[in-house]
């Protein structure tokens, strides 16, 4: 396939915690087209966000296994300089929380400027300051030079996410990672953050992996969505039919706790979310959480089966899922 | 008479400046705000950071300082510090939106969830362990984890033992400043069903104070809308959805993504066109400062903030 | 920044003129007064209550405070008895030998702790750490005075490498180039004792400001941006550690007078620190109380220092 961007195979990221490793991701698999959002949907603990730590290889204590290919390249093994010569150009990534992601003594300019200046030699000093303001204004932001010489505590939250943007697409990045990219702000600011994501997608033409735990936030921005519990990848599919017809009972968990329309009471999982070292390595991870399906539905070694064309749900237990609530159940048909 | 009644709640923060740090200005977090509660029911706030929503229940249990106005609690005026007796302390109670920093955590969950039966009630110890064990059982964690620390519990957990301690001495009104915002969606619908339940068990009256349109939706019966320290419009949950006035209401219901993917593009339209209209209709809503008006009644239960006609 | 550093100032001085009563108490209550030492022993007690009574020392005590005030604004610090001269005099000579040697040993500091606190700041619980973490542990054990003893018997006595006494070779003319080249050959080391011992602290100040930055969120944007490692640690990581210990400067004015106190008395080296230590033991009580007032007012003005610059490198202060 020519339109792969990002191939993913068997990544496991593992941290050391006493004596021995505990993956946070587990054996994840997965590709990225050129133009096409990817949501990655997890609650705390699902190793989401080292997923994406991972693919920029900004982990600094873990062990990384498996390959991660940007354009047939592997990036696992990829020596420092090379990866740095990656970094912020083919790849780049928007953080979560605008407040503490920017370098508090340096102005913003400078910050803006520091990954051109890594990345295109040939742009002389002028011509960066030029491209810079350039950014700011595509990102949304008046008055570009004035915030060219700001600080970043002069601006507000919604800004400073702006200019996260702004440096993480001032290379035209042919991958870019949001990594909850607006969970930190106001919903009409977090509105606006996604519009610009959305437009700068038209114009720049990245793969974007979109990590959230925000269901609404994936079903406006994703084409395809992957769920992820407890460092693995339970469920991938489009966005339309993971909302219209998912299957895994974690999705459908999960879909079902967030408040919607003429909904008298919220879903609610039960357990918790194992702990990295409590996590159970064998079987069905889930399997704790729904104990009234019977062990055997379960696989010994649950593996993605793909039940329809590019849909994948690990385990067999989504066949003889259901809701111990009867009235939940009907709620959330399987068409 | 109201249950609790709000009139005019004025909450002044002052600017230091110069060279002798006198106050030179006054952040108005709270700039006339009016309202009243029916026992029983549930009550959103919902506003963006800094439009004052917290600042407002913070005022109404005596965190902070009122400027001016006035705050009666069953008829009595319990506006000053010194007017808010047992009683009140014991009636209204307050739920912290960070299960992880307003638990002390050198403290046990015995500790924790009897404090407040130490301050109001003499109880044996054997009497407080029991009502403590009663406690977790009603929000659902477990009685024999009662010499555990805090650290020990997950979020929900926490944030539930945070309800077992608000719950303790029965009161009658709990102001929850964003209670499920910092959890995991699975975790804020348990913590959400649960002071649903509890609310009908001890005919509690919430004030939700949330930015989260989608679970104030979920759970209140009314709704307010908050900015920049004034309400811009207030009303039934059905007049704030389905019949909202203020332009600001419409931006942050039209701000709230859609479950729905197939509903994407049109969400995306909408978005533009209240966007448009909020550009173009700005001065219709806002004064001369970017304030919203005084609040006007349009029917019943709905009031929207609009100049004065005439 | 303007009305910040005014606003300092402005606190500075109640804190000088609180420094001037508390050192004015201090006096009063010290033995004797200005006459005892001065006067011959045979003289009558009228005599002697009449010099009180024409210097001032019958009044009221607000009175001879402002009195004393107002000498001390004109640099006038009373007479020393023991060296029968004016402490003003007697002080400036001393003054400059201690600016030396506290320049001297500044200098150390920061050349010997700013790379020790990076490389143990880098590489945090490395071997390379341990060993630096570990001879911090020693200088905070070890008593300044021993350790200067220390020195000035192997590198002064045994090896002959440096002179062991005084502050400039005798006979030298004052103003030629060999006069000030011996000054600073004397100051070297003492100032490197002190340095060795006083550094610890910045070493670990620096070292634990490193580990702090290194795990900020912007360290991870620095490297999503491609930037290596020596960029990351160069551009973003020490310029932001570096800034608390600008500040830190001032601070450390105040704990070189306890250094130059006693290294100045181990090398006979001839400051202000050997003539407290002097001063104290011959209850010439005048230099005492002078010296006092000047270690503290140097405190004082280093916290402004501190502050100061503090306001003008960070920009979080700078624009307000």
């Amino acid at each position: 396939m020519t339109n792969e961007l990002l191939k993913i195979k068997n990544l496991t990221t593992s941290f050391r915690i006493g004596d021995e490793y505990y993956a946070a991701v587990d054996d994840v698999s997965l590709t990225l087209n050129k133009n096409e959002v990817l949501g990655i949907v997890g609650e705390s603990g699902s190793g989401k966000s080292a997923l994406a730590f991972s693919i920029m290889r900004l982990h600094t204590r873990a062990k990384i296994e498996g390959e991660i290919s940007l354009n047939n390249r592997n990036i696992v093994e990829m020596s420092k300089s090379k990866l740095n010569k990656i970094r912020g150009d083919e790849m780049a990534m928007i953080f979560q929380d605008p407040l503490t992601a920017l370098n508090p003594l340096m102005p913003i300019g400078r910050q803006i400027e520091e990954t051109l200046f890594l990345h295109n030699k040939r742009l002389g000093q002028q011509g960066r300051k030029k491209r810079v303001i350039e950014l700011i204004n595509l990102v949304g932001i008046p008055r570009a030079e004035r915030v060219y010489e700001q600080f970043p505590h002069e601006l507000s939250g919604g800004m400073r996410q702006r200019i996260i943007i702004a440096i993480a697409i001032a290379n035209d990045p042919e991958l870019l990672i949001a990594d909850e990219p607006t969970t930190a702000l106001d919903v009409t600011i977090q509105a606006q953050i996604l519009d610009l994501i959305r437009e700068l997608k038209e114009k720049i033409h990245a793969g974007i992996i979109l990590i959230t735990h925000d269901l609404g936030v994936v079903a406006e921005m994703a084409d395809r969505v992957a769920v992820m519990y407890a460092g693995q990848i339970v469920e991938i599919a489009t966005v339309e039919r993971l909302f219209e017809n998912p299957l895994h009972p974690y999705t459908r968990s999960l879909l079902n706790s967030v408040p919607t329309e003429g909904q008298d009471r919220l879903h609610v999982i039960q357990g918790v979310v194992p702990s990295l070292k409590n996590l159970p390595r064998t079987g069905c991870r889930f399997a704790e959480r729904i104990p009234w399906v019977d062990a055997s539905y379960h696989e010994e070694n649950p593996t993605l089966h793909e039940v329809e064309s590019g849909h994948f749900v690990r385990c067999t237990c989504h066949k003889h899922f259901y809701f111990l609530d009867k009235k939940e159940e009907q709620e959330n048909v399987v068409s | 008479m109201s249950f609790l009644e709000v009139k005019d709640l004025q909450v002044y923060f002052p600017i230091k400046g110069g060279i002798f740090n006198r106050t030179v200005d006054y952040i108005k977090a709270v700039d006339g705000v009016s309202f009243e509660l029916e026992q029983g029911k549930t009550y959103g706030l919902v506003g963006e950071s800094g439009s004052g929503k917290s600042t407002t229940g913070r005022a109404i249990i005596g965190l902070e300082e009122v400027t001016s106005g006035q705050i009666f609690f069953e008829g009595k005026d319990i506006t000053d510090k010194k007017a808010k007796n047992k009683n009140f302390r014991k009636d209204v109670q307050m739920i912290f939106q960070d299960p992880y920093s307003s638990l002390n955590p050198r403290k046990r969950v015995l500790d924790i969830v009897a404090e407040p039966l130490r301050n109001f009630e003499k109880l044996s110890k054997q009497e407080e362990k029991k009502r403590v064990q009663e406690l977790l059982d009603i929000v659902n964690v477990s009685t024999d984890s009662i010499y555990k620390y805090p650290h020990e519990f997950s979020g929900g957990q926490r944030q539930r033992i945070g309800v077992a301690r608000a719950i303790a001495l029965k009161p009658k009104l709990i102001i929850a400043d964003e209670p499920v915002s910092a959890l995991d969606v699975s975790v804020q619908a348990q913590v959400l069903n649960f002071l649903q339940e509890i609310q009908k068990e001890l005919n509690l009256t919430y004030l939700f104070i949330s930015h989260d349109l989608g679970v104030v939706k979920h759970m209140c019966d009314n709704i307010s809308i908050m900015y920049k320290g004034r309400y811009v419009e207030q009303g039934s949950t059905k007049d704030i959805f389905e019949n909202p006035q203020h332009i600001y209401t419409k931006r942050l219901i039209a701000a709230i993504p859609d479950i729905d993917p197939k509903n994407r593009d049109k969400q995306f339209k909408f978005r533009q066109e209240v966007a448009k209209e909020y550009r173009e209709s700005y001065d219709t809503y806002f004064d001369g400062d970017g304030l919203a008006f005084g609040l006007q009644s349009i029917s019943n239960t709905h009031k929207v903030a609009l100049p004065e006609k005439g | 920044m303007w009305k910040f550093i005014i606003r300092r100032l402005l606190i500075t001085f109640p804190q000088l003129v609180f420094l001037s009563v508390l050192v004015f108490i201090m006096a009063q209550m010290m033995p004797g007064d200005a006459l005892t030492g001065l006067i011959d022993p045979t003289i009558t007690a009228e005599a002697l209550d009449l010099q009180r009574e024409r210097l001032g020392l019958n009044n009221p005590w607000y009175i001879q405070y402002a009195d004393w005030v107002s000498g001390l604004v004109q640099g006038d610090l009373g007479q020393s008895f023991r060296f029968k001269m004016d402490v003003t005099a007697l002080i400036s000579e001393r003054v400059m030998n201690t600016i030396l040697l506290s320049a001297v040993s500044l200098i150390f500091t920061y050349i010997i702790a700013i790379p020790l606190g990076i490389v143990s700041g880098r590489y945090n619980d490395s071997p390379l750490d341990s060993v630096i973490t570990g001879y911090s542990y020693l200088g905070f054990a070890t008593p300044i005075f021993i350790f200067a003893l220390v020195m000035l018997w192997i590198f002064g006595f045994q090896l002959g490498w440096f002179p062991t006494s005084g502050s400039v070779a005798p006979g030298l003319e004052s103003g030629t180039m060999e006069y000030y080249i011996s000054k600073l050959y004397h100051a070297l080391l003492p100032g490197l004792s002190i340095a060795l011992i006083s550094v610890v602290s910045t070493i670990q100040y620096l070292r634990s400001e490193i580990v702090d930055t290194k795990q900020k969120d912007f360290i991870v944007t620095a490297r999503a941006k491609g930037a290596s490692e020596n960029r990351v640690y160069n551009k973003h990581i020490f310029r932001n550690s570096i800034l608390p210990i600008a500040a830190f400067f001032g601070w450390e004015i105040t704990s070189l007078i306890s250094g130059t106190v006693f290294v100045e008395s181990v090398f006979s080296y001839p400051g202000m620190g050997l003539l407290f230590l002097e001063s104290i033991m011959q209850r010439d009580f005048s230099v005492v109380t002078s010296l006092v007032l000047l270690f503290g007012a140097a405190s004082i003005l280093g916290a402004l220092l501190s502050d100061i610059i503090l306001s003008i490198v960070d920009p979080r202060i700078r624009i307000k």
